[in-house]
């Protein structure tokens, strides 16, 4: 199904009820949270490009955004802090044919798993990364973030945020990341396209996205944002690596939302010789199998 | 007879290569050999050395007395020489070494002019070492060369050539030369495979149906995945070195949520990062087999050799409150049928089974005359898509009987797999609901429990029924102490060995806490300072240990030493 002009009544009641399969449990997040504009932003690009709930795996650590799966039907697997890049990697070596994303906050992906996030970058394993980037630790109520502004005071920070703030998208591009993306909770049409877009890229996708948190921080509000964000035209190339640095460096009074940098790299698993029959879960050994190659290979030790 | 070599040299001398082409050969030719390193955490430099002990008897562990000394440097005299027997020989080269020995004990051979004089590099030195100890035994050159073909098998046939004369060589001038050289071979038995313990490891993780192995490198764990790696394109495996340990078992529990068998493998400080994952599979009911080759602690502690010191720590490893299975092989083959058995049960009840070695038995190499597959299989406790899909509902930690709930294969059925490191409810959903907490801790912990408890093997016994000294040991020092029992067997002593450790086996099977207290003397021997297995024991069993020997030296027990230290006990 894919979106478009000229919706029609009818239309419209067939894409709602489309959406009811993913329908999961009911969010626990505060009235208001940018939240719940990513988790609509989400469905709407699943039903648009025809994923089924059981063809898709969620991974996701601990925050608010650690949540998220339980809020979409899907397979879940709800890890550890941090650690939702290396079960996604498993997950998606042991079956390349699901969809498999993660999703975090800010402190989850680029803070407590920096260096997981490193890694699945270089191996442009097929994952797609959705980060809730609030700029604030929100389930904790109130911490400076990995990507919270240099300066900002907080109840743990009271001489103000000392280190410099991370940028998610230069970092990325700097390791060449497959396909690097900032969407803004407050612009859902905007964001789920770049949803799509990361889907169907074959390798790693990383889309860092703005979502204001209405309850710790009191800086980064949607006004703040929306008074900032703009959409990335025509005019830039995100396939000329230099140009998307530079983009990439933009914050501040005006900050670029859309596809920052994409390249071609084939994706970790495509690479992997064992995979190339297909998914390892579909190729588990039969014991009778398995006996004549171990006796053949138990020889190899005489 | 039983002959014990060393060789002894630096690290990046090739010893390594000398003792494992040795323990071929003498395994190839029909006897029974055990061979241990002892090496320093460096990759050039240093003292490291190789022992080879072969017999036409089983033998287990490794001796003190030398019959050959390859001394390849000048240390390797200096700390070995006490070790030789009187009539023992320790060939050198003195152009090497640039000193010469008088005695005569001492065989000055000349390694790198014999190997140079063939046309081959200094690099064939070691091969005229290996040709000359084959020659002072007595043995054919032939079942070396057929080791070299192996080995060499890229190599030109030149290189081929030059080798086989190094050989040729070396024996020779040993032949003429070592007037002391007195050794006899008795009659050989059928040809042997020599298995190294990191290896076991591997190969039964092949038999258990491994199909994902996630690790970052450690000594002494990492044997287990280089060999696994080699494995990999032939058994269907995916293995990724992963950027850390906290990756590794991560990785490894998102591919057997998804489906596939999945292990892990580390020492000590990469456990410790492991064990929050160790919690998580616990929590998601995720089966996951784990590889802890030990090495002395705290911290990095003596990264190349040897202990028994985490015994107490994979048991508490973890936190929160969950069942765990515990194995330590004593053997080779122990380690082939426990790790695949860790696969199955791993499976069967959705928990962390973990393997327990350590560089000694990782490193040692043990001869059999053949590995017997026999008895094992390969169970798939995942639920059929056809069973699933006709329910209704799905729920991946649905309450049963056993606490067993089906495990569905994500994207394999129509319904959604979900699970969470936050308590759940059935579905998989967080939750904190009192009572779904409580019947939670009772699914995955009690009601389990005694099932697993049941499939864990009672420890072997070897001595008289009627012992008045049982030796108590769990792990690697098995070859060591069962070695040490059988020339104490005229005492009355006997071994007890546990290799399924926990859950700590029942005594339906074998009621061998009424053999413990019958006997007067119950001695628990371990490789560690605190007795962690005598804690267990004691805890578990309601035994009483009478005596506790310790070793935390990061060396292994020699029988001698053995045998000494339990002379001036009983």
């Amino acid at each position: 199904m894919t979106a478009g002009p000229g919706w029609s009544r009818n239309y419209w009641r067939n894409y709602v009820a489309e959406l009811e399969k993913y329908q999961g449990e009911a969010p626990a997040w505060c009235p208001g949270c940018g939240n719940f504009a990513i988790l609509r932003a989400f469905k709407e690009a699943l039903a648009e490009e025809n994923i089924e709930p059981d063809q898709l795996c969620i991974v996701s650590g601990i925050g608010q955004a650690g949540k998220f799966p339980h809020y979409v039907r899907c397979n879940t697997f709800n890890g550890l802090h941090g650690r939702s890049l290396p079960a996604a990697t498993g997950i998606k070596l042991a079956n390349h044919n699901m969809l498999v994303m993660a999703v975090g906050g800010d402190g989850d992906m680029y803070g407590e798993g920096g260096n997981h996030l490193l890694h699945a970058m270089r191996r442009n394993i097929g994952i797609k990364v959705f980060v809730h980037d609030n700029q604030i630790y929100g389930l904790t109520k109130g911490q400076a973030s990995p990507t919270s502004m240099e300066g900002m005071v907080t109840k743990n920070q009271p001489f103000g945020v000392l280190s410099e703030q991370l940028n998610p998208m230069a970092m990325a591009i700097s390791l060449d990341c497959g396909f690097v993306a900032r969407g803004y909770a407050g612009d859902y049409m905007h964001l789920k396209d770049l949803m799509r877009e990361a889907i169907r890229y074959p390798g790693f996708s990383l889309v860092d996205i703005l979502q204001p948190c209405v309850s710790f921080n009191k800086i980064n509000t949607f006004e703040w944002y929306s008074k900032r964000v703009y959409h990335i035209g025509d005019d830039h190339d995100p396939l000329d690596r230099i140009k998307a640095f530079t983009k990439a460096l933009e914050w501040g009074d005006r900050i670029p939302i859309g596809v920052i940098y994409r390249n071609d790299r084939p994706s970790f698993e495509s690479r992997v010789p064992v995979l190339s029959d297909g998914p390892l879960v579909d190729a588990r050994p039969e014991w009778e199998t398995l006996e004549k190659k171990l006796a053949e290979t138990l020889r190899e030790f005489y | 007879m039983d002959y014990s070599i060393k060789i002894g040299g630096e690290a990046g001398q090739g010893i390594q290569t000398i003792g494992d082409v040795l323990g071929r050969v003498f395994a190839r030719s029909g006897y029974h050999v055990f061979t241990n390193q002892d090496y320093e955490s460096r990759i050039r430099g240093g003292h490291n050395f190789y022992q080879i002990r072969l017999s036409d008897m089983p033998v287990r562990a490794p001796k003190r007395e030398l019959d050959i000394l390859i001394a390849l440097d000048g240390a390797s005299i200096t700390f070995h020489q006490p070790e030789m027997r009187e009539d023992g020989t320790i060939i050198y080269d003195s152009a090497l070494l640039m000193k010469t020995f008088d005695g005569p004990q001492f065989l000055d051979i000349p390694f790198l002019k014999l190997a140079t004089d063939t046309g081959a590099g200094k690099i064939a030195a070691n091969t005229v070492a290996t040709g000359a100890v084959l020659g002072m035994l007595g043995f054919s050159l032939e079942p070396l060369f057929d080791i070299m073909d192996i080995i060499l098998k890229k190599k030109d046939d030149e290189a081929r050539r030059q080798n086989r004369l190094s050989a040729v060589a070396g024996r020779d001038y040993a032949v003429a030369n070592c007037q002391r050289c007195s050794f006899t071979l008795s009659p050989a038995g059928p040809p042997k495979m020599l298995l190294p313990g990191s290896e076991a490891v591997g190969l039964g993780a092949l038999a258990g149906g491994c199909q994902f192995y996630s690790a970052y490198p450690m000594s002494p764990s990492t044997g287990i995945m280089v060999y696994i790696g080699a494995k990999a394109k032939e058994y269907g495996i995916v293995m990724e070195q992963a950027e850390d340990e906290i990756a590794a078992i991560n990785m490894a529990l998102g591919a057997s949520y998804a489906g596939v068998r999945s292990m892990t493998g580390t020492s000590g400080g990469g456990f410790a990062l492991m064990v929050e994952g160790l919690s998580l599979a616990a929590i998601t009911e995720t089966p996951i087999v784990i590889a802890l080759a030990q090495r002395p602690g705290p911290a990095t502690g003596l990264p190349s050799r040897t202990e028994q010191a985490d015994l107490l720590f994979a048991l508490y490893a973890g936190h929160g409150e969950f069942p765990r299975i515990i194995f330590a092989p004593g053997d080779p083959e122990q380690a082939i049928r426990l790790t695949a058995k860790a696969f199955d049960l791993a499976q069967k009840y959705q928990i962390p089974a973990i393997v327990m070695t350590d560089q000694y038995l990782g490193d040692s190499q043990w001869t059999f005359d053949s590995i017997s597959l026999d008895g094992m299989a390969l169970r798939d406790f995942r639920a059929g898509t056809g069973e699933i899909d006709r329910l209704d509902r799905y729920m991946r930690h649905a309450f049963t009987e056993t606490g067993i709930s089906p495990f569905a294969i994500p994207g394999k059925t129509r319904h959604v797999v979900v699970t969470d490191s936050d308590e759940h409810t059935e579905a998989g959903h967080l939750v904190e609901d009192a009572l779904i907490r409580r019947k939670m801790v009772e699914k995955r912990l009690f009601c389990k429990i005694e099932d697993i408890r049941k499939e864990i093997a009672p420890p072997a016994y070897f001595g008289p029924e009627n012992a008045a000294t049982v030796l108590i040991s769990w792990g690697s020092t098995y070859g060591i102490i069962r070695e040490a029992a059988e020339k104490l067997a005229d005492e009355r002593v006997g071994m007890l060995h546990f290799s399924e450790i926990y859950p700590f086996p029942g005594r339906e099977k074998f009621d061998y806490t009424g053999l413990l207290n019958r006997a007067d003397r119950r001695i628990c021997i371990e490789n560690n300072a605190t007795s962690q297995f005598a804690q267990l024991l004691e805890a578990q069993s309601g035994c009483t240990v009478t005596d506790r020997m310790t070793r935390y030296d990061g060396r292994p027990w020699l029988v001698e030493e053995l045998l000494e230290e339990l002379r001036g006990r009983t």
